[in-house]
């Protein structure tokens, strides 16, 4: 019978990297140092399906973003980067190959300009994907992986009336699965925490967690009133959601009911195991705040740095997004976007409300398909070839105007 | 069979709806305050409906907690949004389409 519960398998095959932290995926990732690369990058990727790409758009360099960028190229799921700038802009894709390879990861890096153009850039990228990839197959260490070895992150987008009600609840219930079990659980969004603070701050795991959480929710509701913006979109409202306070009620759900060990930010990995929130809102700064999380792929990728080899994605009204470095599990708990969209949904979570079925049972299923895409299988963004990304400039941990735009 | 809504916590003061509904019955389920109330206007999926009524001011409950507060007095079954709801914090919410949440205050010129 090929239809037992999976959990009959608790353990699976994973990838095991040089810093401990073991891999769901073996990926080459290309990574782009400025928008004038992006064609070149995005080409050299074409039709490879191991071959993920990311990069920065700025020419301007960026404390921020080379963090961000520096975490997906040690993520687990990535065993060799190629990177690749044009040779005229601030971010050096050398400089990233050197920190990839103390990592004890293969990298390679060149500049378009030196390489000669577009297609010998790309025939040059190429074959160098190529050489990394055959060293990481050969290389692999493969080992046994359980839940306690997995970070989850969990993100929510096009949130509607049922979000609240079943998506974001059976992730909870799913992530106070993941913590019993010995694994690391991360949800952000905290901008989707305005007017939740006494709630928030009761779930501190310790005095610091508790000072940590006070700080990152003060920080963002002045970010919201600085900016004249709450993290609500028209969609949200057309989808039955009236203010940001139910919004964020429906948002924390997903944190599920365990203690919270603490904050981190941006690119930073959780220090232990268990249940952690993700600052990724802006520090003020002399440039002000800018934006946080200006669309849904920006938070994916703030979560997947910080070490999630897997994204759940919860949206009531839908979406057709993906990541690359980590497969995305898409949710939903409205029957109707399920039913319609569900060349793009992984998971229906409307049975909890409307066929009476448990928060756990929801949660079970859950874990089925995660320990089904964590095994290999490709969830349905993945194999749809979906591999968006957003990465900006933003300022996290300033330490001084002397440093200008660039910290 | 009726529409059907879901009241998430027995001392909030709406329900949301599971089905897309024309004004009449709806069916409560979660922790409702009745098992069965009427709808006075057309409310769709994901929106919410009024088990309470609202004076002007009065504090609108999901969750259990406070997630804004009423801007007209709302009889029960009443659709309750942005016509008739805001948030304590959010001053822009108010100004977009009530139906498509679409901003009005943006200039395209």
């Amino acid at each position: 019978m090929n239809n037992e519960r999976s959990s009959t398998h608790p353990t699976w095959q994973g990838w095991l990297r040089p810093d401990g932290r073991k891999g769901i995926r073996n990926l080459v990732l290309v990574i782009y140092t400025v928008e004038c690369a992006r064609f070149v990058a995005h080409a050299i990727g074409q039709g490879e399906e191991d071959v993920h790409v990311i990069g920065f758009p700025g020419c301007y360099d960026n404390a921020y973003a080379i963090r961000l960028m520096l975490a997906l190229a040690r993520h687990p799921n990535v065993g060799a980067v190629l990177s690749v700038g044009l040779g005229c802009e601030y971010t050096q894709p050398g400089r990233i190959a050197e920190v990839v390879r103390a990592s004890g990861r293969p990298a390679e890096s060149f500049f378009i300009q030196e390489a000669g153009g577009t297609s010998s850039s790309i025939a040059k990228g190429k074959e160098l994907v190529a050489a990394l990839r055959g060293k990481i197959r050969a290389d692999a260490v493969l080992v046994p992986m359980s839940l306690a070895d997995l970070t989850i992150g969990c993100e929510c987008g096009g949130s509607d009336g049922t979000s609240g009600l079943a998506g974001n609840p059976v992730v909870g219930r799913l992530f106070d699965r993941l913590v019993d079990a010995g694994g690391t659980a991360i949800f952000e969004e905290i901008v989707e925490m305005i007017g939740l603070k006494p709630l928030l701050l009761e779930r501190a795991a310790s005095v610091e967690s508790r000072s940590a959480l006070a700080s990152a929710y003060d920080k963002a509701e002045a970010y919201c009133h600085a900016v004249r913006q709450f993290s609500a979109s028209p969609g949200n409202f057309a989808g039955g959601l009236t203010t940001i306070e139910e919004k964020s009620m429906g948002a924390f759900c997903k944190s599920g009911s365990q203690p919270i060990q603490g904050v981190i930010k941006v690119a930073q990995q959780p220090p232990h195991s268990g249940l952690w929130l993700m600052d990724s809102v802006p520090d003020a700064h002399f440039m002000q705040f800018g934006y946080t999380n200006p669309n849904d792929s920006e938070g994916i990728m703030d979560l997947i740095s910080g070490g999630a080899q897997i994204v759940l994605f919860v949206t009531g009204r839908g979406s057709v997004i993906g990541s690359p470095v980590a497969p995305l599990i898409k949710i939903t708990g409205n029957a109707q976007t399920y039913q319609r969209m569900s060349e793009d949904m992984d998971f229906d979570a409307s049975p909890v409300l409307t066929d009476g079925e448990s928060l756990d049972y929801a949660a079970d299923r859950l874990l089925d398909l995660i320990r089904s895409v964590a095994s290999g299988q490709a969830s349905k963004p993945e194999a749809l070839g979906h591999r968006e990304y957003f990465l900006m400039y933003k300022h996290q941990d300033t330490p001084g105007l002397m440093e200008g735009c660039r910290a | 069979m009726n529409p059907r809504a879901f009241q998430i916590h027995s001392s909030d003061s709406v329900a949301v709806l599971l089905d897309d509904a024309q004004p009449g019955p709806v069916s409560l389920l979660g922790s409702p305050v009745a098992s069965l109330l009427s709808i006075n206007q057309a409310i769709r999926l994901g929106h919410k409906m009024a088990v309470r009524p609202h004076a002007v001011g009065e504090a609108v409950i999901k969750y259990g907690v406070r997630i804004g507060h009423a801007t007209e007095p709302i009889a029960v079954g009443d659709w309750i949004h942005l016509h008739n709801c805001a948030s304590d914090l959010d001053e822009r919410s108010n100004t977009l389409e009530v139906t498509t949440g679409a901003p009005t205050d943006t200039i395209y010129e």
